[in-house]
């Protein structure tokens, strides 16, 4: 497996030029060759959403598919959605909501509902519900990570209406 | 005193650093020159090792080593028994038989480590693992609890005489004449199933020798950083200031993560010291399925003697516990299932006899309950049949077996999972219960709302139970607190975090102490060069060990302050007041001088620091509680079925906890939330499924249920507080608390909403198609 594909990923709007070997995760491909340890890896297959990146816009799971697909493409993971000291809506909302205990499935849940809310500024819980069911979260019971969503939601129409 | 900080909903410290992914996890360190590991591991629970062939593996490109328990040679030793009977336990008789590094001659599980192979990258590691050529002689397998004890079958310690692993009895009272008083006798066969802990994040460990300075560095995922340094220390040959374990930010623990010595655990140091380079492996799912421990496995056999109005006489509970292939936890989880076969009711009479029993399967270890929601689902479900039998109200049975509120301490007169004796130390139950009957509109519902729902064809059913979880065990714990000179305390505990929000409560305790903004209060946890004494996270411990550690050490260094500030500022002691970062002469605001500057005073680098004094505004302080603190709770919860597909619809759950003083109510609903949905899982989704073979069809998250957010509902938590006695703060655990009743919970619920087919449940986990099979099951008889 010495063969390697030369890719151009942006990822957090710095492009990276790389050249790896056809078969490496995107999920490893960001944490151990740019060393964005932000995004999670909680199953490999696809299941728990724990490394759920932002793909073109979409949310994605970084553990399914190649960084070599992300050749051309562009990334959004946890450390490019805001600094620490201004957090996205979405991330305070979890501080004030409590939606976050161990931390360990938090980047996932933000990245799948970052773009969500873009699609759906006002959303009822049930789809929230939803929409966060592809995520598995083994600390909170849900309850408060669905109260952060419709925080944030009430922000951020808040923000848009001043 | 007053408390501005304790009792309230506060923000937590931590949560900015791991919403941002600056927070360490394990698999995070990334060290020059690391190296990867991956292992072989058994494709058959139970085989003997004839050889193994690693050649073609050494020759790949990229491979650095690769290690068998025949290159290890002495240095493949059993793990330490953790928490064995002590040698002063009567009538107990416990085979202590600890996993290895490497499998040596036999492999007792599906999944045992095998061979190592060390490599560049992880995936030329799992690439090399394929090269070995391993030949393994299938041996019949111990899979069936019962049959295990059979004369006839296979012996997972073949130097055993058989697979029992332990045995032993309890009494109290005189079950035997309790029963023939009695005017009923409920007799039961309950059994329960394989769960696994999941926590998001798997096991890692990354080791470090570094070679001239004759130093181990060593993050790992566990729950108890200071015992595995001092174990890594003892079976290294080294000193344990030669260790430093350091547990960072972890994904979640739930008890397998505890002072095992995994397999693993010991060999990634082990590793590290051999080729003197950083060794980093990362359990993956799969991996995590058939290594890291599980829980849960029983039968029991049980029987309540109760009068005709339904007062319990006496309870016997004859049970097996499956302990898997091999038993470093000792009894831990059975004595917490007999701790808790008497719930929170006033049983005069109990007799209990536990056989544990060895099985190809994966080791056995507590999981969020520990035993304890065994012990609840047994008292809880004989319960809700004698209630039947007797024509009772569910509800009306558990108020009239309560243990009243001037028993207290309530001796249970049998010996608790330390071996101590187990003691209720406080407790008011009923008005928890009458909380939650409120909450959930219990008379209303069973009045008005089930009649005309079942006029309507829906199968809505209702279910209450109560529960006990005994908290707070010892040791200790400790902890040490520092002003420092910029102003900011400085608090080191040995405690580790996996998400309790240790970081925000314990630094509530310490800012209502010292008159500091909580966001000024700065905690290490889980380094054992910052704080190396402790146990660790476990057994809902936290809040109460090392929370009253914390709270003497804050004490002292109020102490502290105070002297010197009364010499500095020449007022007497009870005339300052600490607030905002400052000490105050109280009614004159502007003689006053900051903790900062007070803590430079403290630590001056002429003249001299008295006899007898001590540099530094600091204290270390330790707390170890006489015996643990016993929390109760109810739950309730309403849900209807879809009697076409067996689904359950939860429409209502609610909560009501007694766990003493709370020391943060935010954070507190957030790990009963989060127990609940654990719970559930435990109750309706999560079951390993291993065939006779032992080997496990489940192992992987698409095929393991763990509930999603579609299956958890919202829950409506209550509160009562008494305060426990046996510490300064009051508190009681509540890790623990939101999955011990859920089984019982469902179980009843699932029979109030199916009247029609008198079914009776007496087996956890279920699922839709399980219920399904018991409707079918009744049918046909």
């Amino acid at each position: 497996m010495s063969q390697t594909i030369d890719i151009s990923v942006t990822v957090n709007h710095t492009t990276y030029e790389r050249s790896v070997e056809p078969r490496m995760l995107l999920s490893d491909f960001l944490r151990h060759e740019l060393c964005l340890t932000g995004t999670h890896v909680g199953c490999e297959h696809g299941v728990c959403g724990a490394c759920t990146v932002i793909f073109d816009g979409q949310p994605c799971r970084s553990c399914l598919i190649f960084a070599v697909q992300a050749d051309g493409h562009e990334i959004l993971t946890i450390e490019g959605l805001a600094p620490i000291d201004n957090l996205h809506p979405l991330q305070q909302s979890f501080i004030e909501a409590h939606g976050l205990q161990c931390g360990f499935c938090t980047p996932g849940f933000i990245l799948t509902m970052v773009p969500f809310l873009e699609r759906n500024p006002h959303p009822t819980e049930e789809e929230i519900r939803q929409a966060i069911s592809g995520n598995i979260c083994r600390c909170t019971g849900y309850q408060n990570i669905v109260d952060a969503v419709m925080l944030a939601a009430e922000k951020m129409s808040a923000a848009q209406r001043v | 005193m007053a408390t501005k900080f304790v009792g309230k909903r506060v923000q937590r410290n931590e949560d900015p650093r791991l919403l941002t992914g600056q927070a360490l996890f394990v698999d995070d360190v990334d060290l020059a020159g690391m190296l990867h590991v991956a292992f072989l591991r058994s494709d058959y629970a139970h085989a003997r090792l004839k050889s193994i062939d690693i050649s073609a593996a050494q020759k790949r490109p990229g491979v650095v080593a690769v290690y068998t328990a025949e290159i290890m040679g002495d240095d493949c030793q059993p793990g330490p028994p953790l928490v064995s009977p002590p040698p002063t336990a009567k009538n107990v008789l416990f085979n202590s038989r600890r996993q290895v590094p490497l499998v040596i001659d036999k492999v007792r599980h599906a999944g045992e480590t095998i061979a190592a192979v060390v490599a560049e990258s992880r995936y030329i590691a799992e690439d090399a693992v394929e090269d070995i050529i391993v030949d393994l002689e299938p041996l019949a397998a111990v899979s069936d609890l019962e049959k295990a004890l059979s004369p006839t079958s296979a012996r997972v310690h073949e130097d055993l005489d058989s697979n029992l692993a332990a045995h032993m009895v309890q009494e109290k009272g005189d079950y035997a004449s309790a029963r023939a008083n009695a005017d009923v006798v409920i007799k039961r066969r309950i059994t329960i199933d394989r769960g696994a802990a999941a926590a998001m994040e798997n096991r890692g460990i990354v080791a470090d020798w570094d070679a001239k300075n004759h130093h181990l560095t060593v993050w790992d995922t566990t729950q108890a950083p200071i015992p595995i340094r001092n174990g890594l220390a003892s079976r290294l040959g080294l000193s344990e200031h030669q260790v430093r374990v350091i547990a960072p930010f972890l994904g979640g623990g739930f008890g397998p993560k505890m002072m095992m010595f995994y397999p693993e655990e010991m060999l990634i140091p082990w590793i590290s010291m051999k080729l003197a380079k950083p060794i980093k492996w990362i359990e993956d799912r799969r991996e995590n399925f058939y290594a890291t421990t599980q829980e849960r496995v029983q039968i029991h056999d049980v029987e309540m003697a109760l009068t005709r109005d339904g007062r319990i006489l006496g309870i016997s509970d004859n049970f097996l516990h499956d302990t898997g292939a091999f038993d470093p936890y000792g009894l831990t989880i059975p004595l917490n299932t007999q701790s808790h076969a008497m719930g929170a009711y006033d049983v005069p009479n109990f007799h209990s006899e536990l056989k544990v029993v060895f099985t190809n399967k994966v080791i056995s270890t507590p999981i969020r309950g520990a035993g304890r929601p065994q012990g609840i689902y047994v008292v809880e479900r004989m319960l809700d049949i004698a209630a039947k039998e007797l024509g009772l109200d569910p509800v009306e049975i558990r108020k009239r077996n309560f243990i009243p509120p001037d028993k207290f301490p309530y001796e249970q007169e049998i010996i608790d999972q330390a071996f101590s004796q187990l003691i209720f130390d406080s407790g008011n139950y009923l008005p928890v219960m009458e909380k939650a009957a409120k909450l959930i509109g219990y008379d209303q519902f069973v009045r008005e709302e089930q009649p005309r729902l079942r006029a309507e064809g829906r199968h809505a059913g209702i279910g209450v139970v109560s529960f006990v979880e005994t908290t707070g065990v010892g040791p200790y714990e400790g902890a040490r607190i520092t002003v420092q000179a910029n102003g900011k305390i400085g608090v080191a505990t040995g405690v580790g975090t996996q998400g309790q929000g240790h970081y925000t409560s314990f630094a509530q305790v310490v800012a209502d102490q010292l008159g500091v903004d909580v966001r000024d209060v700065q905690l290490v946890s889980g380094d054992t060069a910052e704080f190396h004494w402790g146990t660790g996270t476990f057994a809902s411990r936290g809040a109460v060990v090392a929370g009253n550690a914390i709270h003497e050490s804050a004490k002292a260094v109020r102490a502290k302050i105070l002297k010197l500030a009364s010499e500095t500022l020449g007022a007497p002691e009870e005339e300052l007041e600490l607030e905002d970062g400052q000490v105050r002469v109280a009614d004159i605001p502007h003689q006053s001088i900051s903790l900062g500057e007070l803590a430079s005073l403290a630590n001056p680098l002429r003249g001299a620091v008295e006899p007898g004094s001590e540099p530094g505004l600091e204290a270390t302080a330790y707390f170890g509680p006489k015996y643990g603190a016993t929390a109760f709770g109810v739950h309730a919860m309403i849900l209807e079925v879809d009697v076409e597909t067996m689904m359950v619809n939860i429409k209502k759950y609610v909560v009501v906890e007694d766990c003493g003083t709370i020391l943060n109510p935010m954070i507190l609903e957030g790990q009963i939330h989060g127990g609940v949905a654990m719970g559930i899982g435990n109750a309706f989704y999560e079951k390993l499924v291993y065939d006779d073979n032992a080997q496990l069809l489940n192992a992987s998250l698409a095929d393991y249920l763990i509930p999603s957010a579609t299956e958890v509902p919202r829950i409506v938590v209550g509160h009562e507080e008494t305060p426990s006695p046996l510490n300064s703060l009051g508190t009681k655990g509540a890790g623990e608390a939101g999955t011990i009743p859920v089984p019982a919970l469902f179980a009843q619920a699932l029979e109030n909403a199916l009247p029609e087919y008198k079914l009776e449940i007496v087996e956890t986990p279920l699922s839709p198609n399980r219920v399904f099979e018991l409707i079918q099951k009744k049918e046909k008889t």
